[in-house]
């Protein structure tokens, strides 16, 4: 009890700096299931909206689906609420084993090893395999939850510019000499949507023995023909060391992340890997979730095929409303706006017109690269994007930016 | 030395600098936020292999790498 008005006050005038520079996250809060329709309570204690929602990481609407949720039911009759337990003392059940080598099928993998989420796999697995003897190569604009991970590991570390190949391989070079070299990316980034060049980092490995990882928590699901992932787009199925995901984006959107990969790194986290060793297994309910999840996605394909034309119809429709976009494939759309008030004003706008989607700027995302991002579900219908286009239309309008160039926009705006 | 400068400062550029940027050689780079703590072990790697030198852990400190002109100042105590 030593919280005194001195201590109080330290935190207070750090978060009054969060408000003043203009990035104190405020909540917002949803009384409905997640899904393309939401009830939104904004600000806090008005009366509900309903708008839709483009903004989730949903991605084949799953986390409302009736069957999952019937899963989950089912699973927690059958197996309880939660096991008390750390995996390797009394927390392992039949069905972590089964949605483990469900996983290890759906990847085209050796193994694979379940986490509490894909922020703890990212943050143990580095520790796990590597040494001070080795070295990671890692893209400039990888997720925070691999440069958390990198932070926690003896080895060296390096960067190569983003998605810049040449630069990767000098890297490789230059590192050569050490015991083990692992490259590292995300599969699809998740502020700018596109994808990693994982058939040129899987050459580049093979020429320099160099481990490939990649964290595909953006693609897992349904990016490639049959949704394995970025690694099924690229071609290099089979040819990835390891794959950290989540289970709380596109497989499901409950929670559980997992790393998959050859056997032996596997089973070096499931021996040294911290977040697995010291926090509980993945609750029963959900791991009987997400195995309806793949059950779903191994029976048919159809939710990612109808993501996929959702996401060509969008990225349409505001392109030819005169936005800009970020180029790129996947279902993460990010309207290019660069100036940060621009945004949050936007963002509002929106709101008010029943489109919920956040905008993004400075720190999130570079200076002067400010945008909405908006991202498509399966769970879509075409009458929810063709509402949303009509806000966008009306908003971008009322701003003026409809069909400007970058240049106009900024000259007008600022960045 | 100026020639050592020289080359430090476009492996800077290249390797760090993304947009317009200007570098001289007292631009402040770690401090500056041109060079993150991360990317300075490749500095450090380029200068080894560069002079054929071993710089200390303990002596490559932001502080040390924070300019063209401190990192050379460094780089010149270890080459024989």
């Amino acid at each position: 009890m030593a919280y005194t008005e001195k201590t109080r006050g330290i935190y207070k005038e750090i978060l009054g700096g969060l408000q003043q520079a203009g990035i104190f996250k405020q909540e917002r809060f949803i009384h409905s299931a997640q899904a393309a329709d939401i009830e939104v309570e904004f600000p806090t204690g008005s009366s509900l909206k309903k708008v839709i929602n483009i903004c989730a990481n949903n991605y084949l609407g799953l986390s409302s689906h009736p069957e999952v949720v019937q899963a989950a039911h089912a699973g927690l009759n059958s197996h309880g609420y939660g096991m008390s337990s750390v995996r390797f003392i009394c927390g392992t059940q039949d069905i972590h084993k089964k949605l483990e080598s469900m996983v290890t099928e759906f990847l085209g993998t050796e193994d694979t090893i379940l986490f509490p989420s894909c922020m703890d796999a990212n943050g143990g697995v580095f520790e796990a395999v590597l040494t001070k003897d080795d070295v990671m190569i890692s893209d400039r604009l990888v997720h925070a939850s691999i440069i958390d991970g990198i932070r926690l590991c003896s080895a060296m570390h390096d960067t190569f510019k983003h998605s810049d190949m040449e630069h990767l391989e000098e890297k490789l070079q230059l590192h050569n000499d050490k015991r083990l070299k692992m490259v590292i990316t995300d599969g699809v980034f998740s502020m700018d949507g596109d994808t990693a060049k994982l058939d040129k980092m899987a050459e580049l490995c093979e020429k320099y023995d160099a481990l490939l990882f990649c964290d595909d928590s953006h693609a897992s699901g349904f990016i490639g023909k049959t949704g394995r992932g970025t690694h099924e787009k690229c071609g290099v199925m089979g040819k990835m060391d390891i794959i950290t995901t989540t289970f709380g984006k596109g497989l499901g959107g409950a929670s559980g992340g997992c790393v998959s990969g050859r056997r032996e790194l596997v089973e070096m986290c499931r021996q040294k890997a911290r977040p697995y060793l010291f926090s509980n297994t993945i609750a029963p309910p959900v791991v009987a979730g997400v195995i309806k999840v793949l059950e779903i996605l191994s029976a048919s394909t159809d939710r990612r095929d109808k993501l996929e034309n959702n996401t060509i119809f969008w990225r349409k429709g505001l392109t030819d409303a005169g936005f800009i976009l970020k180029d790129g494939d996947t279902p993460i759309v990010p309207v290019m706006l660069f100036n940060a008030k621009l945004s949050q004003d936007i963002s509002r706008d929106l709101y008010e017109e029943g489109v919920y989607a956040i905008g993004f700027f400075f720190p999130v995302v570079p200076q002067g690269q400010a945008r909405i991002r908006t991202q498509i579900s399966a769970g879509h219908e075409v009458h929810h994007l063709e509402k949303a286009l009509d806000a966008f239309r009306k908003v971008g309008k009322k701003y003026e930016i409809l069909g400007k160039t970058k240049q106009e926009i900024i000259e007008r705006y600022g960045m | 030395m100026d020639e050592m400068k020289e080359i430090i400062k476009n492996y800077v550029i290249r390797e760090y600098v993304e947009d317009d940027t200007d570098v001289t050689y007292d631009t402040p780079l770690i401090s500056g936020g041109i060079v993150d703590s991360f990317s300075m072990v490749s500095l450090k790697r380029f200068l080894e292999n560069k002079y054929q030198i071993a710089i200390p852990d303990d002596k490559a400190t932001p502080e040390a790498f924070d300019s063209v002109n401190k990192i050379c100042l460094l780089v010149n105590e270890y080459v024989k």
